[in-house]
C-alpha cells in the first residue's frame, strides 16, 4: 500500500507531460510508461493476488508498455509524422486546463459519496484526472495519432477506477476489455496509414468533406 | 447452445478469411446466416419456465433477449441474400474483410443479446465498433475513410463513458454494502439499495454512451457520415443491426434505473432525447440533397421514437418493440433499394438521380414504397408501431409529448419525402452514366422480401411474434 500513492503521483505528472510535450514519439512513451505503472497496481491494491490476477498484469504491462507503443510508433513512421503541428489549444493551455481538471478532481473526489476504504485513496481523484486529461487530448490535438494517444490516456483513467471493483470486474472481462483496446488500436493505425496516404498528412482537419 | 450461437458465426469469419476465392466467398454469408437463423429458431422454440442459461448465470436468454436476438438473425438472413449479388458487382475489390467482418458482427450482435454481465456486454458491443469499422472503408476512398474514422473515435469514446458508466454501475452496489457486481440480474434484484448518487451518474454516463452508439442526437454526428459513404448493405447492417444492439443495452440500464431511484429521471431523459433526436433529423432531412445521408437522419429519427415509446411507458413499450422491428425491416428496404439507385447512377445526390422508376423500375419502387412505409403511412408496419405509441400518449395524457411526436412526424414527412419524389420520378437525365447496371434478381429479390415483411407485419401480426412482443414488453415494464 505504502508504494501505492507515489506510483499513482507519478501517473497523475505522467498526464501533463502528455498534455504539455509536441513530439509525438515522446507522447506515445509517456502513456506506455502510464500505462505500465498502471498495470503493477492491481499488485499492490489486492491483498491476494492469485494467479489470474498475475497473468492479468503480465498481460497489461505487455498490451499497454510493448505492444501499444510499437503498433503506434509504427504508423507514425509510415505517415512520417513527428510532432503535432497548430493543436486547437495550445501545448501550454493545455497544460493548464488538464492541472485545473486535476484539481477539480481532487475536490469532486472528496464531496463524492465513497465506501468508507476508499475515501483516502488518491485513486479515485488520480482516476478522474486521467480521464479529462484523455477528453483534453481528444478535443485539442488535430493529429489522427495524438486521438488515439488521448484515447488511450481515457482508458487508462478509466482502468484505475476499475481497480477499485475487483468481484464486479473479473478476469475475463479484463482481458476483454484489453482484447477490444488492442483491435481498436490495430485498427486505428491501419487507418492513420491510409489517412496519411490519401491526404499525404494525418491531420484530422483535412477530414472536412462531409458535413451539412 | 448459446456458446454455439456465438462461435458459430465467429467460426465463420475465420472460414471467411480462409476461403482464398473472392467469387465464392460472399456465398458464405448466406449460408452462414441461414444456419444461424436455424440455431436461434431453435433456441427460442424450446418451452421452458425458467430463461435457458450458460456460463454462470452470465448469457441469459431472457424474454427481451429472445426478440432482438430473434429479430437480428432474421435481418441478418435478409440482408446476406443480398450481399452475393451485391458483391459480384464489385468484384475488383477484395471482399475477404467485408465478409469476414460481417460474421464477426454478426457473433458479437449475438453475445450482447444473451450478454447479463454488464461488463461482457460492453465488450461485445465496443466490438460490434470495431468488426463494423473497417467495412465502412469498403469503397476505399478520402470520404469513407473519413467517415470510418468518426464512427471508430466517436464511437470508441462514446463506448469508453458507458464502461466508466458501468464501473459506476456496479460502484453503487459496492456502496450500497454489498460485494460490487455487474451481473444485471443481482442489480435489478438490489436496484432499491444502490446508492442513488451513483446509480444517477451511472445512468447518465451510460445513456450517453450507448446513446452515441445508438445514434441518438445530439451524439449522433457519426451516423449522417457513416451511412452515407457506406455500402448499401453495411448501412443497413448499422441502421438495422447494430443500433438495435445498442437499444437493448439502453433497455437492460433503463431497466436497473426504473427498478431503483432513477424511474422517473429516466423516462423523462428517454422521452427528452427521443424528441431531441427527431426534431434534429427533422431539421436536417428538410433540404437534404444526399439521399443516404438522408436515410441516416431517418435512422436518427427513429431511434429517437424508439427511446420516446420507452419513456412514454406502458403500452408505447410494446410499441417501441414493434417498432424496432418495423424500422429495421424498412431500414433494410431503403438501404439496400438506395444502394442499388446509387449504384445505376453512380451519384447519391438529389441533383444527379431523376426518374429511379424508369431507370430501375425494382429498385425505384421499392424506394417510394420504403419512404411511404418508414414515414408511418397505412398499411405498412411502422404506422401500426408509431400509432401505439401516440395513442398510449394521449390515453396516459402527455398530449405535449403527442402532439411534438405528431408534429415532427409530419415535418419529416416534407422532408423525405421531397427528396424521394425528386428520386424517383421524371426523365433520367440525359448524361447519366451508362454502366449496365439494372435490376436483377440477386440485388432486387432481398429487398422485395424486406417489402413483404413491412407489408405483413402493417396488417397482421402473427401470433407467436405477438407472444414474443408481449413477453419483451412485461420484461421491461415489469416492477421488481
Amino acid at each position: 500500500m505504502q508504494f501505492l500513492d507515489p506510483l499513482l503521483i507519478l501517473a497523475l505528472a505522467i498526464n501533463f507531460v502528455v498534455l504539455g510535450v509536441s513530439r509525438i514519439r515522446a507522447v506515445i512513451n509517456a502513456v506506455a510508461f502510464q500505462g505500465m505503472l498502471l498495470g503493477i497496481i492491481p499488485l499492490l491494491v489486492h491483498a491476494e493476488i492469485g494467479l489470474r490476477g498475475i497473468a492479468l498484469v503480465v498481460v497489461t504491462i505487455t498490451v499497454k508498455g510493448f505492444v501499444f507503443p510499437m503498433l503506434l510508433v509504427r504508423a507514425m513512421r509510415a505517415a512520417e509524422i513527428h510532432h503535432e503541428v497548430k493543436p486547437v489549444a495550445g501545448f501550454m493551455l493545455s497544460v493548464l486546463l488538464g492541472a485545473v481538471g486535476a484539481g477539480l478532481a481532487m475536490e469532486f473526489s472528496r464531496a463524492l459519496p465513497l465506501a468508507e476504504a476508499h475515501t483516502n485513496l488518491l485513486l479515485v481523484p488520480t482516476a478522474f484526472a486521467t480521464v479529462w486529461a484523455g477528453c483534453l487530448m481528444l478535443i485539442t490535438r488535430r493529429k489522427a495519432i495524438n486521438q488515439v494517444l488521448g484515447y488511450l490516456l481515457l482508458e487508462n483513467g478509466i482502468y484505475l477506477f476499475s481497480m477499485l471493483l475487483l468481484e464486479a470486474v473479473p478476469f475475463l472481462v479484463e482481458v476483454g476489455v484489453l482484447l477490444d483496446l488492442f483491435s481498436g488500436v490495430f485498427v486505428m493505425g491501419i487507418i492513420i496509414h491510409h489517412i496519411s496516404r490519401a491526404f499525404a498528412s494525418m491531420s484530422t482537419e483535412h477530414l472536412t468533406a462531409l458535413k451539412e | 447452445m448459446g456458446y454455439l450461437l456465438v462461435a458459430f458465426p465467429l467460426a465463420m469469419a475465420a472460414l471467411a478469411f480462409a476461403v482464398p476465392s473472392n467469387r465464392w466467398r460472399p456465398w458464405l454469408l448466406p449460408i452462414g446466416a441461414a444456419v444461424h437463423l436455424a440455431l436461434v429458431v431453435t433456441a427460442l422454440s424450446q418451452p421452458r419456465d425458467v430463461p435457458a442459461s450458460w456460463f454462470g448465470g452470465w448469457l441469459i436468454l431472457d424474454a427481451l433477449g429472445k426478440l432482438v436476438l430473434g429479430y437480428l438473425s432474421s435481418f441478418f438472413f435478409l440482408c446476406s441474400l443480398y450481399a452475393p449479388g451485391y458483391l459480384a458487382l464489385r468484384s475488383e475489390r477484395s471482399n475477404r474483410v467485408i465478409c469476414s467482418n460481417l460474421f464477426a458482427s454478426l457473433s458479437m450482435m449475438t453475445l450482447v443479446t444473451l450478454s447479463h454481465h454488464l461488463g461482457l456486454m460492453w465488450v461485445a458491443m465496443e466490438a460490434t465498433t470495431l468488426a463494423s469499422a473497417p467495412s465502412l472503408y469498403f469503397n476505399h476512398n478520402p470520404r469513407s475513410l473519413e467517415a470510418t474514422w468518426k464512427y471508430l473515435v466517436l464511437c470508441s469514446v462514446g463506448l469508453a463513458l458507458a464502461l466508466l458508466g458501468s464501473l459506476f454501475l456496479a460502484y453503487s452496489s459496492l456502496k450500497a454494502g454489498s460485494e460490487s457486481t455487474l451481473l444485471f440480474d443481482q442489480l435489478v434484484k438490489d436496484a432499491s439499495h444502490l446508492s442513488p448518487p451513483w446509480l444517477h451518474a451511472a445512468f447518465v454516463l451510460l445513456f450517453i454512451g450507448y446513446g452515441t452508439k445508438m445514434g441518438l442526437a445530439p451524439m449522433h454526428t457519426w451516423k449522417p457520415d457513416a451511412y452515407g459513404e457506406a455500402p448499401g448493405l453495411v448501412g443497413a447492417l448499422l441502421a438495422g443491426g447494430v443500433t438495435s444492439c445498442a437499444f437493448l443495452a439502453i433497455l437492460r440500464v433503463y431497466q436497473i434505473g426504473r427498478a431503483g431511484s432513477e424511474a422517473e429521471f429516466a423516462r423523462g431523459a428517454m422521452i427528452a432525447i427521443g424528441l431531441f433526436s427527431m426534431a434534429v433529423a427533422a431539421v436536417f432531412m428538410v433540404r437534404q440533397r444526399d439521399f443516404k445521408r438522408m436515410l441516416a437522419y431517418s435512422s436518427v429519427e427513429h431511434m429517437g421514437i424508439l427511446v420516446l415509446g420507452i419513456g412514454i411507458g406502458g403500452a408505447a413499450v410494446f410499441g417501441a418493440l414493434l417498432h424496432l422491428i418495423n424500422n429495421g425491416l424498412t431500414k433494410g428496404v431503403l438501404f439496400l433499394s438506395s444502394g442499388n439507385i446509387h449504384r445505376a447512377y453512380e451519384s447519391k445526390f438529389v441533383d444527379d438521380v431523376r426518374g429511379a422508376i424508369r431507370r430501375v423500375p425494382l429498385s425505384g419502387t421499392m424506394f417510394l414504397a420504403g419512404f411511404i412505409a418508414i414515414t408511418g403511412s397505412p398499411p405498412f408496419g411502422p404506422f401500426v408501431s408509431e400509432f401505439t405509441i401516440v395513442n398510449e400518449a394521449f390515453s396516459s395524457g402527455q398530449f405535449f409529448v403527442a402532439g411534438g411526436f405528431l408534429a415532427l412526424l409530419c415535418v419529416v414527412f416534407f422532408g423525405i419525402g421531397s427528396a424521394v419524389l425528386a428520386v424517383v420520378q421524371g426523365e433520367p437525365p440525359i448524361d447519366a452514366p451508362v454502366n449496365g447496371f439494372h435490376d436483377s434478381v440477386s440485388t432486387g429479390a432481398p429487398v422485395v422480401l424486406f417489402m413483404i415483411l413491412v407489408l405483413l407485419l402493417g396488417v397482421y401480426i402473427p401470433p407467436p411474434l405477438e407472444a414474443l412482443l408481449r413477453d419483451a414488453a412485461a420484461f421491461v415494464e415489469v416492477q421488481r
